[in-house]
């Protein structure tokens, strides 16, 4: 690859369209978001003047979202994402490796299966899962067969985050199977052969070269679950609130689009903190590529 | 039972390796390695030596324990190994592509082996120091293996399995990786350190040279059999078959009918030269060939005075120049082309012989074999 210095006009007509779709679509509607986080609905209604504005209004939103309530909203969002990652992770990883090591002709097929629930629109896949959970639903008649229940897992934090595995485990399979297909076997044959046990070889060899692909998918799926507000809105009560029903309720009926500002940015700035533990992690990662 | 009569001479007491009938098919119906049986002595330097697909890195395979034969037994040390894994097995692997842990030092690689054990640490690091010592890489030991060549990557890879003081060390093509220069270094290094160590040391090579230079002993192996075992010179001046023949440098294979036999020899009527007497103790069939190396071949423009030699007028077809030496090909009146290397002993003229002229070739018969397989 040429150095992008070396051929200025061709950087620059490649360049060109990404860039205008980033600052248009991407910059300006978030330097919006950021100016209307530090504005006071009272003042867009015309409720306040302007000339009231000062340091107190600017911040005011920011102050409201200290409000133990949003807090407490904000860590169960954090947990309830951390459970799902951590779910699809343990649940992804021997998918991928079960992949990897399946009959080369099978292969496109599996993977086919996994991306297959991408073609469906996410809303019918979560009413289609409503079907499953609830009170009368397939669960609960299978569990009915065997003499138990019928639960009540509608409504419950569990659902929620039955709901965000079963919605982002293609994110996790996707990178995992992607690096455990390009380990050399023979790293692990040599392991074994100077004497690792098989989980020695699993711990010491397989889990450190596969994990680039153990980030990437923690990231893939940790973020979005971050930002879920459809999966919790159905499948979760009034009381599994995340913090995307929250904003999504500032922008809509609560029509507080300053305080959703605020609330945006801050869950944004908590992306940051993954993807600035993603860096670290790569930096630590010993040579191998995060 | 161990069949041997593939040997031509007897392992040094002492066998190491004992391979029983063993066999290999895969799924698919593939047959890798069919009913193989032979032995392998205390500090032997092994080669296994076949074409590529002849069964020999699947038979290295199964020593280490990496893949299971079908059938046959595996005796290492007088231990059966059928139910042994690769980790509690007394061998160690030089792999083809090395293998070296990317994310460990060369040092961290080298004690793999024997902290997974449980060696203690303060033993494994004097061991570490001993076994970079020994591959001349103790300079190195805090490096990533990305930043080394392929040549350092590979003793790293020595140094990893060699710590671990196997009974047997196993190298799957451990040159054919390295350009040409290396391989001589290293050629010789394997030849220092197996002497130096004094542990068996089994290799696997589709390179005739490699095997002959290093190995004490050979097996050539096609289409998973063994077809010979023996040390190289054994190999290269009695070769049992006519793919060993082949395969262990460059022969001439002239095909003749036999048309006679007496006590130790027989009578073949070949085409070109005509019926002639060869030393044989076997049985042949109906029809045998004459192997003859290039360089037992001798060009004159006379025919030669002397009577016991085989003589045949030849048409040069073509002549190369390498200095000290020419290949010549010549052509038999039936249109079958020999191979003649041809020693340029004086200056004028180069070898003498030149492209179209008609000169005669000879060859002493005790030079050459009768190979009937």
């Amino acid at each position: 690859m040429e150095d992008w210095k070396t051929n200025r006009s061709v950087f620059w007509t490649l360049a060109t369209p990404g860039t205008f779709w980033l600052v248009l679509f991407f910059l300006v509607p978030l330097a919006f978001l950021f100016v209307l986080s530090f504005s006071d609905k009272a003042i867009i209604d015309g409720q306040m003047s302007i000339n009231d504005y000062d340091y107190f209004t600017g911040i005011s939103n920011y102050l409201r979202s200290l409000n133990s309530d949003i807090i407490s909203i904000f860590m169960r969002t954090i947990w309830w994402s951390f459970l799902a990652t951590l779910a699809c992770l343990l649940i992804a990883y021997p998918i991928a490796f079960g992949i990897c090591f399946a009959p080369e002709k099978w292969r496109p097929l599996l993977l086919m299966l996994i991306v297959l629930p991408f073609w469906i629109n996410l809303l019918i896949r979560t009413y289609a899962l409503i079907a499953v959970l609830r009170t009368q639903g397939v669960i609960n008649s299978a569990l009915g067969f065997a003499g138990l229940g019928p639960f009540e897992i509608l409504g419950t934090s569990f659902a929620v985050i039955f709901g965000l595995v079963y919605v982002y485990m293609p994110f996790m399979v996707l990178p995992l199977y992607a690096t455990i297909e390009r380990l050399d076997k023979s790293f692990l044959e040599a392991s074994l052969d100077l004497g690792g046990t098989q989980f020695q070889t699993f711990r010491n060899i397989t889990l450190p070269l596969t994990m680039p692909g153990i980030v990437t998918g923690v990231v893939l799926v940790f973020i979005p679950c971050l930002g879920t507000f459809l999966t919790s809105e159905l499948l979760g009560g009034t009381s599994s609130w995340m913090i995307g029903n929250v904003i999504q309720n500032q922008f809509g009926p609560a029509n507080d689009w300053p305080f959703g500002s605020a609330l945006s940015l801050l869950l944004m700035y908590a992306t940051f903190g993954v993807l600035a533990l993603r860096s670290l992690l790569q930096r630590n990662s010993k040579g191998v590529d995060v | 039972m161990t069949d041997n009569s593939l040997s031509d001479a007897p392992p040094p007491a002492g066998t190491i390796v004992s391979i029983r009938n063993v066999s290999k098919r895969f799924a698919g119906g593939v047959t890798a390695v069919d009913d193989i049986s032979f032995d392998i002595a205390q500090n032997e330097f092994f080669a296994l030596l076949g074409p590529s697909g002849c069964g020999k890195t699947t038979l290295l395979r199964m020593i280490s324990g990496l893949e299971t034969p079908t059938s046959g037994q595996i005796l290492i040390d007088g231990q059966d190994m059928s139910l042994t894994p690769p980790n509690k097995r007394p061998t160690n692997m030089v792999f083809q592509s090395y293998a070296v842990f990317p994310h460990m030092t060369v040092a961290d690689n080298v004690a793999y082996g024997l902290r997974v054990t449980g060696v203690a640490e303060d033993e494994t690091k004097r061991r570490v120091g001993e076994a970079l010592e020994m591959v001349k890489l103790s300079h190195l030991a805090q490096r990533k293996p990305d930043q080394m060549s392929g040549g350092q990557r590979q003793r790293v890879a020595l140094a990893r399995a060699l710590v671990k003081r196997p009974k047997v060390l196993l190298l799957d093509e451990p040159l054919s990786a390295l350009d040409a220069k290396l391989r001589d270094d290293m050629r010789m290094e394997l030849t220092r350190l197996q002497e130096t160590v004094g542990i068996t040391f089994i290799i696997v090579t589709h390179d005739q040279d490699e095997a002959l230079s290093m190995a004490t002993r050979i097996a050539v192996m096609d289409k998973g059999a063994v077809q010979q075992i023996a040390t190289p010179s054994e190999l290269y001046e009695h070769p049992r078959s006519r793919f060993v023949a082949d395969f262990i440098g460059k022969v001439n294979l002239i095909e003749g009918r036999v048309v006679g036999k007496k006590a130790n020899a027989v009578i073949l009527d070949v085409p070109s030269i005509g019926k002639m007497e060869m030393a044989t103790k076997d049985i042949v069939g109906e029809t045998a060939a004459i192997a003859v190396r290039p360089e037992k071949l001798k060009i004159t423009k006379a025919e030669p005075k002397d009577a016991k030699l085989v003589k045949v007028k030849v048409a040069i077809r073509d002549v190369a120049y390498y200095g000290d030496t020419s290949d010549v090909v010549a052509s038999l009146p039936d249109g079958q082309d020999l191979y003649v290397t041809v020693q340029n002993e004086s200056r004028d003229g180069g070898s003498g012989v030149e492209r179209g002229a008609k000169v005669w070739m000879s060859w002493e018969p005790k030079d050459s074999l009768l190979l009937t397989e």
